[in-house]
């Protein structure tokens, strides 16, 4: 996990740069991390070659696979199964995991009171709230989409009630004088001054996110990734098993790149540029 | 009941207002602080570091509803009140421009500013983000986003400290321009006697803590004759008037 994880990181850190500075210093950078992945591959091969057995398939038998898979759709059908409980998970903690951090960051009394609360589900494992989350609503989607919501939402409490912490009050006193109208508060008071911690959320937010859905669905769910995951796994068919978890991760690192990044660097364009 | 279309002055009578930190220290920063401005009159509040000026600002403000006394604002205008803070406060995520629209009443906020950035000096710097001003360019832009407003009432505190003699006394010129634009009622805080009376058609001059007003000092002249020698002239008598006040 942090080993991919930090892959992302470089790769986004690459595509960052190109819209700041000349083609040559994007060009380096990206060449270093299109032969560092190609090492990898080669390397994978290498070994695949030396100790051939069916649990352990060469990059060309699981591009095969994939290909396979695509041919017949049901690579996209499920990707995009997964793909939109990611999506939902992701929105419904951002969005109630904040409204919590906020309110208790700026209300001291609240944040005494519940602070053990956040604390338990902190430390509640994944996997009974997934169970609990079946058992109580059912084998259905929004038994899943809310199992793995909840486990992401005390994280978010945290970060977010740190940045309700780290609010400003000059700001609000002068929104209040010249009579902001609530909308304009939160999209031009609140927002911003959140906004690193909201971009520190919703990265580790995915990151978790992606991982709980797959599990949720393995236990379940008969579609989405987890879901074909588990079933190659019945089959011992661990080509089948590589194929869908690296076009996921492709998936989600372009998301990363295309999506994420932009967004932050809009986000960022009032800071003062280094010189 | 005042009539209608009469003129309202702002008319301040703070009993008292204390302070009490958590560990139970209380502190009294006004006792007994009343005072009037008239409208459309420039007030300034004239007194030591730490006796109470911000305080009564922002009691003025509605920003500090724990205090007893009353108080009441002049009416007229489309924004109500303005203020212009002892820093600039303005959002750095948004351009000078957003900055003053954004507090703006949603019928103004497409106006015509030109003329108002122009007389500021900020014509050229309207797209640029506070992070790319210097100091004394945001406080003009926080004086842009305060008389955009239009308002009945404004409120400065300490709006040119620490800025260069020049650059304050530029400002200062500036802010008398806008000023005199639009009928409005001014009362701004300052320790700078001289400012005081270089702006102001009325100097409250109050005491060290807990603040009440020592007593009044009405400038009469107007304001084009204030010069380099009429404010020394002006200093002189409130000398006079004021032994030990500086
Ligand atoms: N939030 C607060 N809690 C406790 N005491 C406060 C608070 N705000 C101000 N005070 C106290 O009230 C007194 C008046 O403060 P205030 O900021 O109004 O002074 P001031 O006249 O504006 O001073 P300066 O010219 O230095 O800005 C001070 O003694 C200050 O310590
Ligand atoms: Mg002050």
């Amino acid at each position: 996990m942090t080993a991919r994880d930090t892959g992302g990181r470089t790769l986004g850190e690459t595509a960052g740069m190109s819209g700041r500075s000349g083609p040559a210093a994007t060009l380096i950078p990206a060449l270093t991390v299109t032969i560092s992945l190609l090492g990898l591959c080669l390397l994978w091969s290498l070994a695949a070659n030396a100790w051939p057995s069916r649990a352990f398939p060469g990059p060309g038998q699981v591009w095969q696979v994939l290909l396979r898979e695509a041919a017949s759709g049901d690579l996209f059908y499920h990707l995009g199964t997964t793909l939109a409980r990611v999506a939902a998970a992701y929105i419904v903690a951002m969005i109630v995991g904040s409204v919590i951090g906020i309110l208790l960051g700026s209300h001291r009394g609240a944040d005494r009171f519940f602070n053990p609360w956040v604390i338990l589900f902190l430390n509640i494992p994944a996997l009974v709230i997934i169970v609990l989350a079946y058992i109580w609503f059912g084998l259905n989607d929004v038994a899943a989409i809310g199992a793995v919501a909840v486990n992401k939402i005390p994280n978010v409490v945290v970060t977010m009630r740190e940045g309700a912490r780290a609010l400003d009050p000059s700001y609000a006193e002068m929104a209040a004088v010249y009579r902001f109208g609530f909308l304009d508060r939160v999209r031009h008071i609140l927002l911003p001054q959140l906004q690193p911690y909201l971009a520190a959320a919703s990265r580790s937010g995915i990151a978790l996110i992606w991982k709980i859905v797959l599990v949720v669905e393995l236990l379940g769910r008969s579609n989405g990734v987890g879901f074909q995951i588990y079933l190659y796994f019945q089959l011992f068919d661990v080509a089948a098993i590589l194929a869908y978890t690296l076009a996921f991760v492709a998936v989600m690192l372009v998301i990363e790149l295309l999506l994420v990044q932009p967004v932050e660097r809009h986000a960022a364009r009032w800071r003062r540029r280094p010189t | 009941m005042q009539p209608v279309g009469a003129a309202v002055p702002l008319r301040v009578d703070i009993a008292e207002k204390t302070f009490r930190s958590a560990q139970g220290v209380s502190v009294t920063a006004l006792k007994d602080l009343s005072f009037e401005v008239r409208q459309g009159e420039f007030g300034c509040l004239l007194g030591p570091s730490g006796c109470g000026k911000t305080t009564t600002l922002r009691i003025l403000l509605g920003l500090d509803k724990q205090f007893s006394g009353s108080f009441q604002l002049p009416e007229g205008g489309s924004g109500g009140i303005a203020a212009v803070f002892q820093e600039p406060t303005l959002l750095p995520w948004r351009t000078v421009e957003q900055n003053v629209r954004l507090a703006l009443p949603k019928s103004l906020r497409t106006k015509n500013l030109d003329g108002l950035f122009d007389t500021l000096g900020l014509a050229g710097m309207r797209s640029l983000y506070p992070a790319e001003l210097s100091l004394g360019l945001a406080r003009r832009a926080a004086l842009a986003r305060a008389f955009a407003n239009e308002p009945a009432m404004l409120f400065l505190d300490e709006p040119f400290v620490s800025l260069d003699g020049r650059t304050a006394e530029q400002l200062r010129r500036l802010l008398l321009t806008v000023w005199s634009a639009r009928p409005t009622t001014a009362l701004m805080v300052t320790h700078n006697l001289a400012e005081a009376l270089t702006l102001s058609d009325r100097i409250i001059v109050l005491a060290p803590r807990p603040a009440h007003v020592l007593g009044i000092f009405d400038v009469r002249l107007p304001r084009q004759h204030r010069s380099q020698q009429a404010i020394s002239g002006l200093l002189q008598s409130f000398h006079q008037k004021f032994p030990g006040v500086t």
